[in-house]
């Protein structure tokens, strides 16, 4: 059974007393002490004692001598000697830790270290894209380097495995377009512009976009945390050193694959978002399939979709770039991992927006 | 439980993965206060043993006694007293990669203990430094230590709480020799000091001659001799003969006559 640690003072004498274990020694550590008076500490009566213990007993000691002499300590048995001695030899001489304050300037400092990280983020990621590049155009000029069972590999992963997921999602887009279309347009009585709506919002904008924003919630993040693990464990370095470059290896097949499947997807999502909005036109508006045919087919100008699939190739190689760049940057820990895979997931869909607005805006110019 | 009975007691143990059976009936006594070194070659199943024993791998058959309990059969209420009582150092360290050195070895004291924390940071760096850790580590992150010095930061959190127990897995492979040999003084002064019983898997022949008071030796499955490094070099099996009567061993035994 445990007894609790105990201290008496009596003329120049600090008796210690009990068990001095780690579960209870803040008591004894944190005790006050009258200053100058004891010159010994007498441990006779303690019973187990631990380097929790051993620690009370040096910190009293220190605390107690000050500046000055040291009191000594009486009564230790040989093993107790032994840990005291080991403790005095490894205890720091200072055990305050400096607490500091976070001031105006420092959210200052933190806010400029915030943005020139940004900047040097978007410098290097830039310059990833350059890397990637050319090693790209370097295959080209050696195909037998190309590493076709990877690429077919991650087409199956990033493509064919988010058919159904892609084709839901647009087909449920375009059913919530043809209704809350339907609403409005019947008010004028132009049920039959329905077809308009669906089939330009869907062929230019929604179809790809919404597309690459789930492959870059499914892939993006796939790349980043595949990569990043690699990373963690040195495979990376290892790769390095057996003269593989991980870029022709990791990175090119993944956003090659990227680049092949995402227009693949994006055709995929404008078929069903069209379907979707087709049947939902039929039974909320009475407009046949027959009809919103022949209105697709004759009014659609086919630069709509033109549109919406140069994007995708573009939005492919940004999702691509960034979820690599991201697992590249894993440093040894978890934590990094994880936060890593977000920041690549917000900030590939961040891009991919503000790229699509820019596209916006270029058409607009060009005129289609 | 009396003093003379083992504080370790494993009996019968069977442990497989698949069809692949790594210990088969293995017997072992390890008995308070005393460094028990444990031999085998690679794969022999000395890291499974010690997962068994820890309660971390359940076993296909067998019984383990710590403390006199069964890890097997204790409900986790009771688990959880016993787990305080031992300290465990894994293979690769295994630091949370997340936390830095003092948040490692503060670990255990938060779980376990409610202490404040200028007691913890204080325990925390007297541990630190006693395993020959520099004061600068202690805010340092995992992936920025070197090899040994990781695995110095998870023998300090192995000995976080002043445990009765600890299991070593190889801690002094990947050190330096004097790295090494301290760290055997280190385990040595600590014995002496708290009382701890070592569970000590090493293929350190100069950590075994240095401070293990027994050795047991796995190999077949089983433990296949248990004594003292002298009573090994007695034991007639192929294997033992030549791990202990190797060069290594003999250059191990002509350093050891000489100092
Ligand atoms: N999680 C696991 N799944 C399947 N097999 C395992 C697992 N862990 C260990 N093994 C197998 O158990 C056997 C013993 O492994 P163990 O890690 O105990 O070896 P060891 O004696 O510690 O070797 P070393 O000296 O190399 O550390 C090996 O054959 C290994 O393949
Ligand atoms: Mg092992």
């Amino acid at each position: 059974m445990t007894r609790h640690p105990h201290i008496e003072i009596a003329d120049d004498t600090m008796r210690l007393s009990g068990d001095m274990l780690i579960s209870d020694i803040e008591g004894i550590a944190g005790a006050n002490v009258p200053s100058g008076t004891i010159s010994v500490i007498d441990i006779t009566q303690v019973g187990r004692m631990d380097t929790a213990g051993a620690w009370a007993v040096v910190s009293l000691e220190r605390r107690i001598g000050g500046g000055g002499s040291k009191p000594m300590v009486t009564g230790a048995s040989q093993a107790q000697a032994g840990l005291l001695a080991t403790l005095r030899e490894h205890m720091p001489q200072d055990a305050a830790v400096p607490s500091h304050k976070i001031s105006v300037a420092d959210r200052l400092e933190a806010f400029g270290r915030a943005t020139t990280r940004a900047a040097h983020t978007a410098i290097a990621m830039t310059g990833f894209l350059g890397q990637v590049v050319a090693t790209m155009f370097g295959l080209i000029l050696h195909p037998k380097r190309i590493r076709w069972i990877a690429i077919v590999h991650h087409m199956q992963q990033v493509g064919l495995n988010a058919v159904p997921i892609v084709s839901l999602m647009a087909f449920l887009i375009g059913v919530v377009l043809a209704f809350q279309g339907a609403a409005q347009l019947r008010q004028f009585g132009a049920e039959v512009f329905v077809v308009d709506l669906i089939a330009i919002s869907i062929l230019r904008e929604l179809g790809v976009l919404l597309t690459a924003i789930i492959v870059a919630g499914r892939s993006g993040s796939a790349f980043t945390a595949a990569i990043g693990a690699m990373k963690m464990r040195e495979e990376i370095d290892a790769m390095k050193t057996l003269g593989v470059d991980p870029i022709t290896v990791l990175v090119v097949p993944r956003v090659l694959a990227l680049i092949l499947m995402l227009p693949v997807l994006g055709l995929i999502a404008n078929v069903s978002g069209l379907i979707g909005g087709a049947i939902m036109s039929w039974i909320e508006l009475g407009v046949s399939p027959s009809v919103f045919k022949a209105r697709f087919v004759s009014d659609t100008d086919v630069w709509h979709f033109g549109v919406g699939m140069i994007k995708a190739p573009f939005f492919a190689l940004i999702i691509g770039i960034v979820g690599c760049y991201e697992g590249m940057q894993v440093k040894g820990d978890t934590e990094s991992l994880g936060e890593l895979t977000s920041v690549s997931v917000v900030l590939s869909i961040f891009l991919v927006i503000a790229a699509d607005a820019l596209f916006s805006i270029f058409f607009e110019i060009v005129g289609v | 439980m009396t003093m003379g009975d083992p504080i370790i007691s494993v009996r019968g143990l069977v442990t497989r993965f698949g069809t692949h059976t790594v210990h088969d009936g293995l017997d072992l006594d390890v008995r308070r206060g005393e460094i028990i070194g444990i031999v085998g070659g690679s794969g022999t199943g000395k890291s499974v043993l010690l997962r068994a024993v820890v309660g971390l791998l359940k076993p296909a058959a067998g019984e383990i006694r710590v403390f006199g309990e069964s890890v097997r059969d204790t409900p986790e209420l009771q688990y959880r007293q016993l787990r305080k009582r031992w300290g465990v150092m894994f293979q690769g360290g295994a630091l949370f990669s997340s936390l830095n050195v003092q948040q490692n070895v503060e670990a255990p004291m938060r779980e376990q203990l409610d202490l404040s924390p200028q007691t913890r940071a204080a325990l925390a760096a007297i541990k630190v430094r006693m395993v020959g850790l520099p004061e600068n580590a202690l805010g340092q992150m995992p992936s920025e230590l070197s090899g040994g010095m990781r695995k110095r930061a998870g023998f300090a959190r192995a000995i976080a709480l002043d445990p009765e127990i600890v299991f070593l897995d190889e801690p002094t492979a990947g050190l330096d020799p004097i790295g090494a040999a301290a760290f055997d003084i280190l385990i040595a002064q600590l014995r002496a000091a708290l009382g701890l019983t070592v569970f000590f898997v090493t293929h350190d022949l100069d950590s075994l001659h240095a401070i293990c008071d027994r050795i047991a030796v796995l190999a077949e499955g089983r433990v296949l001799a248990t004594g003292t490094m002298a009573e090994m070099q007695q034991i007639d099996h192929p294997w033992v003969q030549a791990y202990f009567k190797g060069p290594r061993a003999r250059a191990a035994l002509v350093q050891k006559r000489t100092a």
